[in-house]
C-alpha cells in the first residue's frame, strides 16, 4: 500500500509525460520538441494568469492525461487517509525496504519508506491537497493547450514530495528535496513564453540552491559525526555527539549546533524564511493551482517537516533552536507587514504563507514540534483554500489579479465568497476554526517556551496576529465588498466557477473549519503520546506541551483580541471610511513605500549579489574568455596565422631573380650552418 | 660480367616506344594522331610498369655499379608508371575541348617517365644526373607546351631557368663529392665516408647535391617555382608535375642518402629536417592565402613533401617504408584531386578559383563527395588514407627520437587542415553558383577510383604496407 502511495503519482507523471511527448510529436511531425515550437509559435503578450484562450487546440490526449493523473491521485489520497488512521490511531509504524541505492566505502544507503505518524500526517496533507488541486486544475486549466504537461508536472511534484516525507535517510530526503525543487521550477515557469515567469522560476531555483548548499553541508556533517545517514542509526546515537566540536574557520564550534544550523539553512530556503524568502512571492507567476499546492500547502512546509523529523538532533542543539525561533518569529512579523500593502491578490496570500511558516518555525524553535506540525496540517487546508478561491476570483475576473480593480463581487460569485470567507476566518484565527486552534496553540507555546528568544517570538507572533487579521480582511473587503472598480465589460463576464473547481473548495472549507478541533487532541492534546509514539523526540527538559495548560486566561484570549482589532481597523479603513486608507498611506509615506517595496530586499540582494555576480560573469566572459582565452587562444592564433600567411604570400613575387636568390640563400644558409654550427666535423 | 640488359628492358621499351610514337605523330598529319599517340603512350607506360615486375631483380648494381633494379626500384617505378599513365589519361579530355592539341605531349611524358625510371634505379652520380636531366628536359617542354599562352610560356621559362640553376647546384655538389671521395658510385662513396667520416668538402658536396634534388621535390627554400608553374602550366601538365616526378625525385633522394651516405646519417639528417620543417610550415601557411585551386595544390604538394621528408629524416627502415607509403597515398590523392580540377569547366573556359566550388554538393553531389573525401584525407582525418600516411612517418620520426620534428609536423598539419576544410565548407555550405559542365568519363573514373582507394584503404592496408616494407628492406 505504501509503495502504491508513493509510486502511483510517478506512474501518472510518466504516463502524462508520454502523452505530452506523443502529442508534441503529433503536432510537429518534424520532431521539433515542444519547447522550441512554443517559443517560436506563440510568444505573444499573455498578461493574464491562466492560459491563452483557445488559440491552440489542446494537445491530443489532454483528457486522458487528466483522468489518469487525477484518478491515481484520488486512489492515493484515499490510501493515505487509511494509512493515517492505521498509523496514527493504531500502532502501525512500518518501514518498507525497496532496494539498495548507494554502497560506497562505509556509506550505505537504501531506498526505503519510513512510515510513522509524522509521515502519515504529511501523506494526508500532501495527497489530499494534491488530489483536490488536480481536480480543480481540470477546470482551471481547461483553456490551456499544454494540459498533459501540466498534469505530468503536478504528479511529478507529488511523487517527489512523497519521496521526501517517506524518506528513511538523509540522502533520500535530499532526493525528494531536490525533486520538489525541480518540479517547483518547472511549474513556476510553466508559461515559459512569459519572461517574468522564467525569471521567477530561475529566482526560485537559485535562492533554493543557497539553502540546499547548507542542507548538503549539514548532511556531510551528519555523516562525519555519526558515520551513517540513516535516520534510525543517527537518531539512536544522537546523544553521543553532544559536546563534540568541529574545527571550522580557526575555531572549535559545537558540532551539533553547526550541523543543525546548516540543515536549518536548507529549511529556510525551501520554506522561504526571512533572508531566503524572496523567491516565494515571485513564484506566484505559476498557475494558481500550483501556488496552492506547492507554494502554500506542501513544498514550502518541507522545511518544517524536516526540522520536526530531525527533532532528535535539534533537541540537542539549543543554540540552533534559538536561532530557529528567532528566524521564525521575525518572518512571521516581517512577511505580515509586507502583506498589509500588497495589491495583488495572490501576493497577499503568498506573504501570508511566508508569515504562517514563520509561526510554524517559531513553534519548532521553542520545542513544540507537534504544534508546528499541527499548524502545518491545518494551514494546508485553509491556505490551499484561499489560493484556490483566489484562483476562482481571478478566473471570474478574466485574469485580473489587482485587487484595486475588483470589489463588489460578493453577490456575483457567492459560493467563492463564502468559501473564501471560511478560509479567511481560519487564517485569522476566528474561534473554533482550524486556524484558531493551531495558531493560538503556537502563541501559547512561545509564551511558555524556555529559550532566550521565546519572549521575542511571543511578542512578534501576537502582533502578527493583528496584522494577519488586517490584511486578510483588507483583501476580503477590497475583493468582495464596496462598489465594483472593474470595467463594466469585465463585470459583465463575471461568473461562478464550474463545479469541478467548486467541489475542491467545499472539501477544503470543511477542513478549514473542523480540522482543528477534531484533531487537536491527537496532535497536541490528551492523546499526544499515543498518536506520535516517538515520531517526534522531546528532550528531558522540554515541558512546553505540559506548560501550555497553565497559560493565564488573558494570554489565551489575547490573539483573538488582536484578531478583532485587526478586523476593526480593516473595516474602518475599507468599509466605513474608504478615504482613510490613502490618507494614511500618504501620511506615512516612507513606511508605506518601505512595506510596498518589501523592505527593499530585492533591491538589496540585487546590489549585493546579483550585480556583483553579473559583473563577475561579464568580466570573466569578456575579459577572461573573450580577451584572454580567445585572444591568446583561438582568435589570436588564427589572426597570427593570417598574418604569417600574408607575409609568406608576399614572398612569392613572381620575379625569377627573387626565386633564384631564395635558392642561393637557402644553399648558403645550409652551408653556413655546417661551417659554424658544427654540422661538419 | 656481361651487362644484364633485361634489367633495363622497361627503360628501353619506353625510349624506343617514345621514338616510334614521335615518328607516328610527326608523319601522320590528321586530327586523330593526338588521341592515337596518347593511347599508345598510355599503353607504353603501363607495359613498362608491368614489365618491371617480369624481369628478375638484380642482386647488385650492374653497368659498373651505376644501375640497380631492386624491389625498391620496382615499387617506385610502378608508382611512377601509374602517375604518368593517369596524367596522360587526364589530358585526353582537356585536349578534346581544344585547350591544346599536341601529339608531342604524351610522347614527352613517356620520355620523362624513362628518365624517372633511371632516376630511381641510379646507383651512381652519373646515371642519377642522366635520369634527372632526361626527366627535367621533358618537363621544361611540357610546362611551356601551350605556346600561345603567356602564362604557360612564363611557367616553362621560370621552370627552365630555375631548373638549370638547380642542376648546376647538383652538378657542383656531385663534382665535390667525386673530388673528395674519388668515386661516383654510391657504394664507393659509402666506403670512402665510412673510413674517415665526411670531410668538409664532402659535406659541402652533399649539401649542394641535396639542394639540387630538393628543387625537384619542391622543398622549401627551393620551392619558389612551384606555385607559378603549377598555376601557369596547362592543368594536365600540373597534374603530371604534382604526381610522378615527385615520386621519382623522392625515390632518388632516398637512395642517395641511404646508399651513399649510410654512416653519416646525422649530417644529411640536419638538411632533411630543416627543409622538412620549412616545407611543412610554408606549405601550410601560404596555402591559406590562396584563392586559386591550382596554387592551393602547389602549396599542398610542398607541405606534403615536407611530411614525406619527416619519414626520411628518421633515416630508418621504418622511416623509408613510411615515405613510400606516403608517396603512394599522396599519388592517389593528388591525381584524384586534379581529375576534379580538370572538370572545373563552364562552357569553354576552365575556372580555377575556390569560390567556383560553392554549393557543389547540390549541383554535383557525387563529385563533391569524392572531393571532400580526398580533402579530408589530405587534411589527415581518420580513417582515411591520408591519416595513415601521416601516421607512419610521424611514428618513424618518434621512434628515431625526432620529437620536435614530429610535434611541428602535427602542428602544421593542424594549420593545413584549415584550408582543406575550407574547401569542403564552401562546397557543402555556401550558396550554389552555376554548375560545371558534365565530367568526362575518364575524369570520373580517376576521381572515383582515387576517392575509393583513399576511403577504403583502412579496410585492407596490408598489400601496400607489405610492398613498401619489402622495398624499404632492400635498401638496408
Amino acid at each position: 500500500m505504501y509503495s502504491a502511495i508513493v509510486f502511483l503519482p510517478l506512474l501518472g507523471a510518466i504516463l502524462a509525460g508520454i502523452v505530452t511527448l506523443v502529442g508534441a510529436h503529433a503536432r510537429h511531425p518534424g520532431g521539433v520538441d515542444m519547447q522550441a515550437n512554443g517559443n517560436g509559435g506563440h510568444d505573444g503578450g499573455r498578461g493574464g494568469d491562466h492560459g491563452d484562450h483557445g488559440h491552440h487546440p489542446a494537445a491530443q490526449g489532454s483528457r486522458a492525461a487528466e483522468l489518469i493523473t487525477t484518478g491515481f491521485m484520488i486512489i492515493v489520497a484515499i490510501l493515505s487517509w487509511i494509512a493515517f488512521f492505521q498509523v496514527g490511531m493504531h500502532d502501525g509504524d512500518v518501514q518498507v525496504s525497496i532496494m539498495p541505492w548507494v554502497v560506497s566505502g562505509s556509506l550505505s544507503v537504501d531506498w526505503a519508506l519510513r512510515i510513522d505518524t509524522l509521515t502519515a500526517v504529511m501523506l494526508v496533507v500532501v495527497n489530499t491537497v494534491s488530489t483536490l488541486v488536480h481536480v480543480y486544475s481540470i477546470g482551471y486549466m481547461s483553456h490551456d493547450p499544454h494540459r498533459p504537461r501540466f498534469f505530468a508536472y503536478l504528479s511529478l511534484f507529488t511523487f517527489a514530495m512523497l519521496m521526501l516525507v517517506t524518506s528513511d535517510n538523509f540522502l533520500q530526503m535530499f532526493f525528494g528535496w531536490e525533486g520538489v525543487g525541480l518540479a517547483s521550477y518547472l511549474l513556476i515557469g510553466f508559461w515559459y513564453q512569459r519572461p517574468s515567469a522564467n525569471a521567477a522560476a530561475i529566482k526560485a531555483f537559485v535562492v533554493n540552491r543557497v539553502g540546499d548548499f547548507g542542507f548538503a553541508l549539514g548532511i556531510f556533517g551528519v555523516f562525519m559525526l555519526y558515520g551513517s545517514i540513516s535516520f534510525d542509526a543517527v537518531f539512536a546515537n544522537a546523544a553521543d555527539a553532544t559536546g563534540k566540536t568541529l574545527y571550522i574557520f580557526g575555531t572549535d564550534i559545537d558540532a551539533l549546533t553547526i550541523i543543525c544550523l546548516l540543515l536549518f539553512m536548507g529549511a529556510m530556503g525551501k520554506s522561504a524564511q526571512f533572508l531566503l524568502h524572496t523567491w516565494l512571492p515571485d513564484a506566484m507567476e505559476g498557475p494558481t493551482p500550483v501556488s496552492a499546492l506547492i507554494h502554500a500547502a506542501t513544498m514550502v512546509t518541507a522545511g518544517v517537516f524536516m526540522v520536526a523529523r530531525l527533532s532528535p538532533l535539534f533537541e540537542l542543539a539549543p543554540v540552533a533552536l534559538t536561532f530557529v525561533t528567532f528566524i521564525g518569529a521575525t518572518t512571521a512579523f516581517f512577511a505580515a507587514t509586507i502583506g498589509l500593502v500588497q495589491n495583488d491578490i495572490k501576493r497577499v496570500i503568498a506573504y501570508s504563507t511566508c508569515s504562517q511558516l514563520g509561526y510554524m518555525f517559531a513553534a519548532l524553535g521553542v520545542g513544540a514540534y507537534s504544534a508546528g506540525i499541527f499548524h502545518l496540517f491545518t494551514h494546508a487546508f485553509f491556505k490551499a483554500l484561499l489560493f484556490l478561491c483566489a484562483g476562482s476570483v481571478i478566473h471570474a475576473m478574466s485574469d485580473e489579479q489587482d485587487m484595486r480593480k475588483m470589489g463588489g463581487l460578493r453577490k456575483k460569485i457567492p459560493l467563492t465568497f463564502w468559501t473564501m470567507l471560511i478560509g479567511g476566518l481560519a487564517l485569522t484565527g476566528f474561534p473554533l476554526t482550524a486556524g484558531w486552534v493551531s495558531k493560538d496553540a503556537i502563541i501559547e507555546m512561545t509564551f511558555v517556551g524556555q529559550n532566550p528568544m521565546a519572549g521575542y517570538a511571543w511578542g512578534m507572533t501576537t502582533f502578527a496576529a493583528l496584522l494577519t487579521a488586517f490584511y486578510t480582511w483588507r483583501q476580503m473587503f477590497m475583493t468582495f465588498f464596496g462598489k465594483p472598480r472593474a470595467s463594466a465589460e469585465v463585470m459583465g463576464h463575471v461568473h461562478e466557477s464550474p463545479w469541478v473547481m467548486l467541489v475542491p473548495l467545499f472539501v477544503l472549507a470543511t477542513g478549514a473549519l473542523f480540522a482543528g478541533l477534531v484533531f487537536k487532541d491527537f496532535f497536541i492534546g490528551h492523546d499526544y503520546a499515543d498518536f506520535w509514539r516517538g515520531a517526534i523526540f522531546l528532550g528531558e527538559e522540554n515541558h512546553v506541551l505540559h506548560d501550555m495548560h497553565n497559560v493565564p486566561f488573558a494570554i489565551v484570549w489575547l490573539p483573538t483580541l488582536m484578531m478583532l482589532i485587526g478586523f476593526a481597523i480593516a473595516w474602518y479603513l475599507y468599509i466605513f471610511n474608504p478615504s482613510a486608507a490613502p490618507a494614511l498611506a500618504r501620511q506615512f509615506d516612507v513606511l508605506y513605500r518601505f512595506l510596498l517595496n518589501k523592505w527593499y530586499f530585492d533591491e538589496i540582494y540585487d546590489f549585493l549579489f546579483v550585480r556583483p555576480a553579473k559583473w563577475l560573469g561579464r568580466f570573466l566572459w569578456k575579459k577572461g574568455d573573450g580577451w584572454l582565452i580567445d585572444g591568446f587562444g583561438p582568435d589570436g592564433v588564427s589572426a597570427r596565422v593570417v598574418d604569417v600567411t600574408r607575409k609568406v604570400v608576399q614572398l612569392q613575387t613572381g620575379y625569377l631573380y627573387h626565386y633564384a636568390f631564395a635558392m642561393l640563400i637557402g644553399v648558403t644558409a645550409l652551408i653556413t650552418w655546417y661551417m659554424f654550427a658544427g654540422g661538419a666535423h | 660480367m656481361t651487362p644484364n640488359l633485361l634489367s633495363i628492358a622497361p627503360e628501353i621499351l619506353l625510349a624506343v616506344g617514345a621514338m616510334v610514337a614521335l615518328m607516328f605523330g610527326a608523319f601522320r598529319e590528321d586530327e586523330s594522331s593526338v588521341s592515337i599517340t596518347a593511347g599508345l603512350s598510355i599503353a607504353l607506360v603501363i607495359a613498362a610498369g608491368v614489365l618491371v615486375w617480369l624481369v628478375p631483380t638484380d642482386p647488385e648494381p650492374i653497368f659498373g655499379g651505376s644501375f640497380l633494379l631492386d624491389p625498391f626500384a620496382k615499387l617506385m617505378k610502378t608508382l611512377i608508371a601509374v602517375g604518368s599513365a593517369v596524367a596522360i589519361l587526364l589530358s585526353v579530355d582537356y585536349m578534346r575541348y581544344g585547350q591544346f592539341t599536341r601529339f608531342e605531349y604524351p610522347v614527352l611524358i613517356v620520355l620523362a617517365t624513362a628518365g624517372m625510371f633511371v632516376m630511381v634505379s641510379a646507383t651512381d652520380l652519373i646515371s642519377l644526373y642522366m635520369g634527372l636531366e632526361l626527366q627535367s628536359l621533358a618537363a621544361y617542354v611540357v610546362a611551356a607546351i601551350q605556346r600561345d599562352s603567356v602564362r604557360s610560356t612564363e611557367a616553362g621559362m621560370k621552370y627552365f631557368v630555375l631548373g638549370a640553376l638547380a642542376s648546376g647546384l647538383l652538378l657542383y655538389g656531385a663534382s665535390l663529392i667525386y673530388g673528395f671521395s674519388g668515386t661516383v658510385t654510391y657504394a664507393g662513396i659509402a666506403d670512402a665516408v665510412s673510413g674517415s667520416g665526411a670531410s668538409v668538402g664532402l659535406t659541402f658536396g652533399l649539401v649542394f647535391l641535396l639542394s639540387g634534388i630538393a628543387f625537384k621535390i619542391s622543398a622549401v627554400p627551393f620551392h619558389m617555382w612551384t606555385p607559378d608553374v603549377y598555376e601557369g602550366a596547362p592543368t594536365p601538365v600540373t597534374a603530371f608535375f604534382a604526381s610522378a616526378p615527385k615520386v621519382a625525385a623522392m625515390g632518388m633522394l632516398i637512395r642517395v642518402v641511404i646508399d651513399a651516405f649510410p654512416t653519416i646519417t646525422t649530417d644529411w639528417q640536419q638538411v632533411i629536417v630543416f627543409i622538412s620543417i620549412a616545407s611543412m610550415g610554408l606549405g601550410a601557411f601560404a596555402a591559406i592565402g590562396q584563392r586559386n585551386i591550382k596554387r592551393l595544390m602547389a602549396y599542398s604538394s610542398i607541405a606534403n613533401m615536407g611530411f614525406a621528408l619527416v619519414g626520411l629524416a628518421a633515416g630508418s627502415e621504418a622511416g623509408v617504408r613510411g615515405v613510400i607509403i606516403y608517396m603512394a597515398i599522396y599519388l592517389a590523392m593528388t591525381l584524384g584531386t586534379f581529375a576534379f580540377i580538370l572538370a572545373m569547366r563552364r562552357g569553354d573556359t576552365m575556372v580555377e578559383t575556390i569560390d567556383d566550388l560553392a554549393g557543389l554538393s547540390r549541383t554535383n553531389g557525387p563529385a563533391a563527395f569524392f572531393l571532400a573525401i580526398l580533402f579530408f584525407s589530405l587534411a589527415g582525418i581518420p580513417p582515411l588514407a591520408g591519416f595513415f600516411a601521416k601516421f607512419y612517418v610521424f611514428l618513424a620520426a618518434i621512434e628515431a627520437e625526432l620529437y620536435a620534428l614530429a610535434v611541428i609536423g602535427v602542428l602544421t598539419s593542424v594549420v593545413g587542415a584549415f584550408y582543406y576544410l575550407r574547401v569542403v565548407k564552401i562546397m557543402y555550405f555556401d550558396e550554389p553558383v552555376a554548375p560545371f559542365e558534365r565530367m568526362g568519363g575518364e575524369l570520373k573514373a580517376v576521381l572515383g577510383v582515387a576517392g575509393l582507394l583513399v576511403l577504403l584503404y583502412f579496410v585492407y592496408p596490408a598489400p601496400l604496407v607489405e610492398a613498401a616494407g619489402a622495398a624499404a628492406k632492400s635498401l638496408f
